[in-house]
């Protein structure tokens, strides 16, 4: 798909840092102790098993989940008590492992909603055919359009979401992340129960999001194929402590993540 | 407007300079594009045009040049052809969902010069190819997305070749283009069309700028198009259909030709429109009919019995109306209701509401398919023509539609029977030749400018319409001389629901003679209405009551041929169901689904035999090849019905004679 363009995103500047991040639901212990760095303009995937803490992991780094111990600095600002609107706000934008739509709503109105927080015309003004508001959805939903083109999606523009494929809503929902224009992208297993072409499709999406908007991508996947050829550098967790962070042919030789997947006893 | 002057106006460009002045503030074409439709005028048109093809001359492009064109409808790839033809190019379309492989053929064999792609697929499929392609200099592609990292000096974006125009045409040169138009001549090749080829290579189609204005000219005046019609290009631009209605009729006639917004919103964007001249193959047609029947099932009990007495009320008076025939007052009154209630809203639902013409063309249509549309106040008609006829070759007239001919020979087109069938042509629209390939020219071509169509057919003595009835190599001969269309027979029986597959035998034979197919949903789902208890298809198949629905389909079918003159002499005599549906796994079919009949009678030898020997019952076995790869055994008996032959219905029949 494409070569990895990790030499030059390796000098970049770092977008956002987890340092020792530890997390814990009572006695279980989700994230041991996790540092990594996502770079402007990378995609990093975070990989590992079952059970591994990578959804937790992206729960922290979008203040759905607070870790009892480390920090995350966003753009050079360390960051506390994060939460997941505030992180939108600073153009974080996520999707999820189960699709997470309004399915009753079409697809157009689900990619608008990506847009909310942009939207800042009063109540009065929204009520009206005309005026500011009326002129600030005609922008917005000019945007909305070009995300829906690029996406190829104008088929079922006007579709609920809940008729619609699995395949498909995968999509709208990147639609909506997209929508938000993101700095940083996050995906949870984007490819979850997609069939080939599905998959293929969507990681032209990927790749031509990261490359066009230069959206910064981390993501979550379990299709190794998928990460070795998205992905610039992978960090490799197991049992909620990283065990590895490099570049995917150097993670495919390391010895503790094939042990990893392969389950030998810990 | 005298007529001589507009016959000075012989070639699409210089319509070009004509519609932008005359028609300059019409709309010429519309796209879709985020969910907005964009309308260009006549005189906006040109202004894209003229610096894209000063651009494409400074790129070297020069007279005879060959202009490959390569994507979906889209404005810019229309405009590329008249810019290519305005330098004297040649613009050759190409299928854009060919695979790399095919594309270089064509490419290879055209010689094109410069490609002017739609978008990074076809740019990656050509660069892939490239290096087959020396003489393949520059690819223009219409959307950017994805294609900045490519090596500019070869690959280039429309705007940026229209930018070239531009600075070009500032410096003066720009008076050379319209020159370079007027040099342009009636006689010389407007396109060169590549015909897909079902056997062997495609083959390129030459047809003149004489050749494609006239049959549009013609075909304009045939149904009275106006610059006020609206019709929507969704069909490949390679396809010569596409090319003479969304572009040659366009140009000749002045209408507003719409590109949808992507090939999966063509419904919707056809509603918006409300195009008032269609075109489609008859699947297009099938497919919005079977849409409706499965929503109407899914609609409320008094929805589902008001749609079901309309229709049948449209089935009853509604040709009759259209025809403008006689109809008591109380059909036309309950007629006009169901227009409000039903008909209208359906129209609306299929983007027909303004429709004034459809055609369908390109195979055989069901004649219920083709009557429910009629039956609504659709115009829907058959057409009958070819590449190498500029399409037009006959149409039917208003007011003289059958669902089963193709319609009479088109205005300045004759056309002939030849002894064995085949049908000739002879008009202002035939081509010039195949593209570097005389020889295979020489073959369809006559010295006093007939064409071999390779299509079997014959006039009907009732209607003195055409119909055609199969591939002319197919068509054969019973012992007694009669006429048998293999195929002509097939479709007859494929129109009814129960019967999936027909395959006719009967060349060099007494009789002819069928093997059939029972549709499983359909036919299954009459077994749950009334009871009947199967087990397996081979047991279906079999079944006694099944027997006696299809003796009375093929008896229909027989009564039909009867009518019809030359083929009156092939009815069918004895038929049976096959036990196995056939396959195109075990190579019964073709991947496009048609059915392989010279491999099939071979395969099922024992059953043919009994279906000339005279037996009721024959015992067989045939090895199958499961879905995944595993070979088995079905073994069955199979029955065999004797069929009653009605007698023919006029002496025309024997003679098979042509206008």
């Amino acid at each position: 798909m494409r070569a990895p363009s990790g030499a030059n995103v390796a000098a970049g500047e770092v977008l956002l840092a987890a340092q020792n991040i530890s997390l814990a639901f009572g006695g279980v212990k989700a994230l041991t102790d996790v540092s990594f760095d996502i770079r402007k303009g990378e995609i990093r995937a975070i990989i590992g098993p079952n059970g591994a803490g990578k959804t937790s992991m992206l729960n922290v780094i979008n203040g759905f989940y607070h870790p009892q111990k480390g920090t995350i600095t966003y753009k050079g600002a360390p960051r506390d008590n994060m939460r997941p609107y505030r992180a939108a706000e600073l153009g974080i934008a996520r999707t999820f492992q189960n699709v997470a739509l309004f399915r009753g709503m079409s697809t157009l109105d689900n990619v608008m909603a990506g847009r909310t927080l942009q939207m800042n015309k009063s109540f009065f003004w929204q009520c009206l055919r005309f005026g500011p508001a009326m002129q600030e959805e005609v922008e917005h939903r000019r945007r909305v359009e070009q995300i829906i083109d690029f996406l190829e999606i104008p088929h079922i523009r006007r579709v609920p979401v809940g008729r619609l494929p699995y395949g498909l809503q995968k999509r709208v929902e990147l639609g909506r992340a997209l929508a938000m224009e993101p700095e940083l992208l996050l995906l949870d297993e984007p490819m979850a129960g997609m069939n080939l072409e599905e998959k293929e499709d969507m990681c032209r999406f990927i790749i031509d999001v990261n490359n066009q908007f230069g959206t910064t991508i981390a993501l979550i996947e379990h299709d190794m194929g998928v990460v070795m050829d998205l992905s610039d550098r992978v960090v490799v967790l197991d049992y909620g402590r990283k065990i590895a962070d490099a570049t995917p042919n150097e993670v495919k030789q390391d010895k503790t993540v094939i042990d990893a997947y392969l389950g030998l006893p810990h | 407007m005298g007529a001589d002057k507009t016959s000075l106006v012989d070639t699409f460009p210089k319509l070009l300079l004509v519609n932008a002045g005359r028609r300059a503030n019409r709309p010429a074409i519309r796209e879709k594009e985020f969910g907005i439709w964009h309308t260009w005028t006549w005189s906006q048109v040109l202004d894209e045009i003229r610096p894209f093809s000063i651009g494409l001359a400074e790129l070297g492009v020069q007279r005879d040049d060959k202009v490959a064109i390569i994507g979906s409808n889209k404005p810019r790839l229309y405009w590329t052809m008249c810019a290519a033809q305005a330098l004297g190019a040649i613009p050759v379309p190409v299928y854009q969902d060919s695979v790399a492989d095919e594309m270089a053929y064509v490419l290879e064999h055209a010689g094109a010069r410069v490609a002017v792609v739609e978008n990074q697929e076809q740019v990656d499929k050509l660069l892939s190819i490239s290096e087959r392609l020396p003489s393949l200099s520059y690819i223009i592609y219409d959307e950017e997305r994805g294609l900045r990292d490519y090596d500019a000096a070869r690959v280039k974006s429309f705007a940026s070749v229209q930018e070239l125009g531009r600075a070009a045409s500032a410096k003066l040169k720009g008076q050379n283009w319209e020159k370079e138009i007027a040099r342009g001549k009636g006689s010389d090749i407007a396109v060169i069309l590549y015909t897909s080829g079902t056997t062997g290579k495609p083959k390129g189609v030459m047809l003149t700028y004489e050749s494609t204005i006239v049959s549009s000219r013609n075909a304009n005046v045939f149904d009275g198009l106006t610059e006020k019609e609206e019709v929507i290009a969704y069909l490949p631009m390679a396809w010569v259909g596409d090319h003479i209605f969304s572009y040659a009729q366009s140009y000749v006639a002045g209408f507003c030709v719409n590109c949808p917004e992507s090939p999966e919103t063509v419904v919707e964007d056809r509603r918006e429109i409300g195009t008032t001249y269609a075109f489609a193959p008859p699947r297009i047609y099938e497919n919005l009919l079977t849409l409706t029947m499965v929503r109407m099932e899914d609609a409320s009990a008094f929805k589902r019995r008001m749609f079901h007495y309309f229709i049948n009320h449209a089935r009853k008076w509604g040709e009759k109306i259209l025809n403008r025939e006689s109809v008591p007052l109380h059909a036309r009154l309950i007629y006009s209701l169901g227009e409000i209630i039903v008909y209208g809203p359906l129209k609306n639902r299929y983007g027909l509401s303004r429709i004034r013409v459809a055609y369908t063309a390109g195979e055989a249509i069901g004649p219920e398919i083709f009557r429910f549309y009629r039956s609504l106040g659709i115009n829907l008609k058959q057409l009958y023509g070819q590449t190498e006829a500029s399409v037009y070759i006959t149409a039917q007239p208003d007011g003289e539609i059958y669902a089963d001919t193709v319609g009479k020979p088109n205005i300045e087109v004759e056309v002939k029977v030849a002894d064995n069938g085949e049908v000739l042509f002879r008009s202002p629209g035939v081509f010039v030749g195949y593209y570097k390939e005389p020889e295979k020219t020489a073959e369809v071509k006559t010295a006093d400018g007939w064409v071999r169509t390779g299509d079997a057919g014959f006039f009907d003595p009732k209607t003195g319409h055409l119909k055609i009835i199969d591939r002319a190599k197919d068509v054969g001969r019973l012992k007694d001389g009669t006429l048998f269309a293999p195929k002509y027979i097939e479709n007859k029986l494929k129109f009814y629901p129960n019967i999936k597959e027909a395959v006719a035998l009967g060349d060099k034979s007494d009789f002819v003679t069928v093997m059939l197919n029972i549709d499983l949903v359909a036919v299954g789902s009459w077994a749950e209405r009334n009871n009947v208890v199967y087990g397996s298809y081979q047991e279906l198949a079999a079944h006694p009551q099944v027997y006696e629905m299809l003796t009375a389909h093929v008896d229909e079918v027989n009564r039909s041929l009867a009518q019809e003159g030359p083929m009156a002499g092939a009815q069918i005599k004895r038929f049976l169901i096959l036990h196995k549906e056939l396959d195109a796994d075990d190579g019964e079919l073709t991947r496009t689904q048609k059915v392989r009949r010279g491999f099939i009678a071979e395969r099922y030898a024992p059953l043919a035999e009994g279906l000339y020997s005279g037996a009721k019952e024959v015992d067989l076995s045939i090895e199958v090849t499961f879905e995944d790869g595993r070979k088995g055994n079905i073994t069955g008996r199979v029955k065999i019905r004797d069929m009653q032959r009605h007698p023919a219905a006029d002496s025309a029949a024997t003679i098979g004679k042509a206008a």
